[in-house]
């Protein structure tokens, strides 16, 4: 993992370089299967388009691409790795183990012979090559086949900056998820968060993004003010995000291509819990106000602020419906802490949160469909991360733990990220620790996210930033 | 449970009174004599620098009432002085809504010292939600220390 402590030196540069290379051609097809796909059980396609949800794994062939010589053999080798650990990682593919491959090395191009790939067991194949070119760019062509029926269901080529092969591969991933599940994957994405260091009275924490597989880890503030609660604009290389600089509380801009920060709005009081609107014009965040707080929108443009709650009480937490025209937001109005649901203009709030506890930290998912929360009772019993419909109906908890807190949705709605801070066992804080984690929706394939420190404040990018 | 609660509260208001395990430095009463009239030393070590509250409460209770009362009257005396007062939660709670919660803590204790005469343009008031814990535990003990509002000399 590299630290790269340097705002400047950052992703949109990479992505600058490969700027309209990375239009996909389409390969024309090769050569059609020998037979027509078969029909009934014995040509089982690996195309499914169901919600494979507690259905088996897709088992699925990636051997290294292929190269002309010794580095781009190298480079196959390491695109095809990480092509790997993206689709594993989902918990919706079965990676067929190199060492159960009939055929060593890389497969020739063209069609392959199915018959090496049909007793491995695996339903789909993934074949290509990698060319590393003069003047740093590299051409990577792959294929995604479908072994039973014998077809090709993709052929994609790729040519840009070689240092961009992580996020090529990515893209790859990304393509053979879609095609095999019916679904958008969320591989070329990144996770913008909090890293912790230093004993818990004195905490240095620092705003840090790194690609969704834990890689380029970076640190993007020094440390110098406390920082919390990052979230990444739909479409900009930009983050909201709350810092403490110069002991004024407040929600900040950080722009990930100058590094610039920049203060939102001018408010007498703290700012904080800002999220983006779906359309990334504006920014709906909490205002303290008195003793209480208030739900505040504003127009990115026009930099004016619209009061959207005014209860008296804690409103906090806002997060817009991905239509846009709503908001839930958890508020105290009615004694303890629940989740709300209101117009995107303000008014007309409802509570939805009916279950046993506090409900904090709402998150509508990509979807449309549910709603994300950490739900706690405030004592030594655990907290639980959750899901409900917008209505409230169908609560269903994914993870609990002594503290887990602040789900973040992939893009595709598939997975839920939060973190989980483990207790401190003595009054100097030893076995405390803070680590992101994530769990599929249906509560299943639950692991940890790898973090060169301490981490909390997880944030998915969208896809493909 | 409140009882229970109330019960190591009163323990660690004696033991913050005394050893203040705050980043400040603490001023033992053996070296009282050295510490400056109307410092945050002074503050802590004869008036006291914070209050507690209960959990996922600001209101204030008695013994957080008195120790503000002698703030103010120590604030009348040294008129030129300043403060910040931070609001704390402790470790249950979620970040955001702590966040809130710590503001209408130090909103709290910043109102009562208005009612006793303190000017308003004399006090800021800041929260760090969770994020700033006196104590590092993970017991109600710990907690009840960092659930408070923390006056500090500006």
């Amino acid at each position: 993992m590299i630290y790269i402590p340097n705002p400047s030196v950052g992703r949109r540069r990479l992505i600058a370089g490969a700027a309209g290379l990375l239009a996909a051609a389409p390969i024309p097809v090769v050569a059609e299967a020998a037979s027509p796909p078969a029909s009934g059980g014995a040509g089982q396609s690996a195309v499914i388009d169901v919600d494979r949800a507690r259905s088996e794994p897709i088992p699925i062939a990636v051997p290294d691409l292929g190269g002309p010589d010794g580095p781009s053999a190298q480079l196959g080798h390491d695109m095809a790795s990480v092509i790997s650990a993206d689709l594993a990682r989902s918990g919706l593919f079965r990676l067929i183990n190199q060492a159960a491959f009939i055929q060593a090395g890389a497969p020739s191009a063209g069609t392959p012979n199915f018959a090496n790939w049909k007793p491995t067991g695996a339903q789909a194949l993934v074949t290509g090559s990698v060319q590393i070119l003069g003047g740093g760019q590299v051409r990577v062509e792959f294929r995604l086949w479908d072994i039973l029926p014998q077809t090709q269901i993709q052929g994609t080529a790729y040519t840009t900056t070689q240092g961009n092969w992580r996020r090529i591969a990515h893209i790859m991933a990304d393509v053979i998820y879609e095609r095999l599940l019916g679904e958008k994957g969320y591989f070329d994405t990144r996770i913008v968060y909090i890293s912790a260091t230093g004993p818990r009275d004195r905490r240095t924490k620092r705003l840090a993004i790194m690609d969704q597989d834990s890689e380029n880890n970076r640190l993007l503030t020094d440390g110098s003010w406390l920082v919390l609660t990052p979230r990444f604009h739909p479409t900009r290389d930009e983050i909201a995000f709350m810092s403490y600089a110069n002991n004024r509380p407040r929600v900040y801009l950080f722009n990930l291509s100058s590094g610039r920060q920049s203060l939102l709005g001018d408010f007498a009081g703290m700012t904080f819990a800002p999220r983006f609107s779906p359309d990334g014009s504006g920014v709906v965040m909490a205002v303290a106000n008195g003793g209480g707080s208030d739900i505040v929108a504003m127009d990115l443009g026009s930099r004016s602020p619209r009061r959207l709650t005014d209860s008296g009480s804690i409103d906090v937490s806002p997060c817009f419906s991905p239509d846009g025209s709503q908001i839930a937001f958890a508020s105290d109005r009615g004694g303890d802490q629940q989740i709300y649901v209101m117009g995107a203009g303000g008014g007309g709030a409802k509570r939805i949160s009916f279950g046993n506890g506090r409900y904090a930290t709402p998150v509508w998912s990509p979807r449309g469909d549910l709603i994300a929360f950490t739900r706690y009772a405030g004592d030594t019993s655990n907290f639980a991360i959750g899901v409900m419909h917008p209505d409230g109906s169908g609560e269903r908890i994914l993870s609990e733990g002594w503290l887990v807190e602040g789900p973040t949705f992939a893009p595709n709605g598939r997975v839920l990220m939060f973190w989980r801070e483990t207790r401190s066992q003595d009054a100097r804080g030893r076995g405390f620790s803070s680590r992101l984690v994530s769990v599929d929706i249906t509560g299943f394939n639950e692991r940890p996210v790898e973090t060169p420190t301490d981490a909390s404040d997880p944030a998915w990018s969208p896809l493909g930033t | 449970m409140n009882i229970k609660i109330l019960g190591a509260l009163s323990a660690v208001a004696l033991l913050a009174a005394c050893s203040t395990p705050d980043a400040t430095p603490a001023a033992p009463a053996a070296t009282a004599a050295g510490i400056v009239p109307g410092s945050q030393e002074d503050l802590v070590a004869n008036v006291g620098d914070r209050v507690f509250y209960d959990f996922n409460k600001s209101g204030l209770r008695a013994d957080a009432k008195a120790t503000l009362d002698k703030q103010a009257a120590w604030l009348a005396k040294y008129a030129t002085n300043n403060v910040q007062i931070a609001g704390n939660c402790d470790e249950r709670g979620t970040e955001e809504y702590n966040l809130a919660l710590g503001n209408r803590r130090a909103n709290a204790a910043a109102s009562y010292l208005k009612a006793k005469g303190v000017a308003t343009a004399r006090m800021t008031t800041i929260s760090y939600g969770k994020d700033r814990p006196t104590a590092q535990g993970s017991t109600e003990q710990a907690w009840a220390q960092n659930r408070n509002a923390i006056t500090s000399v500006r």
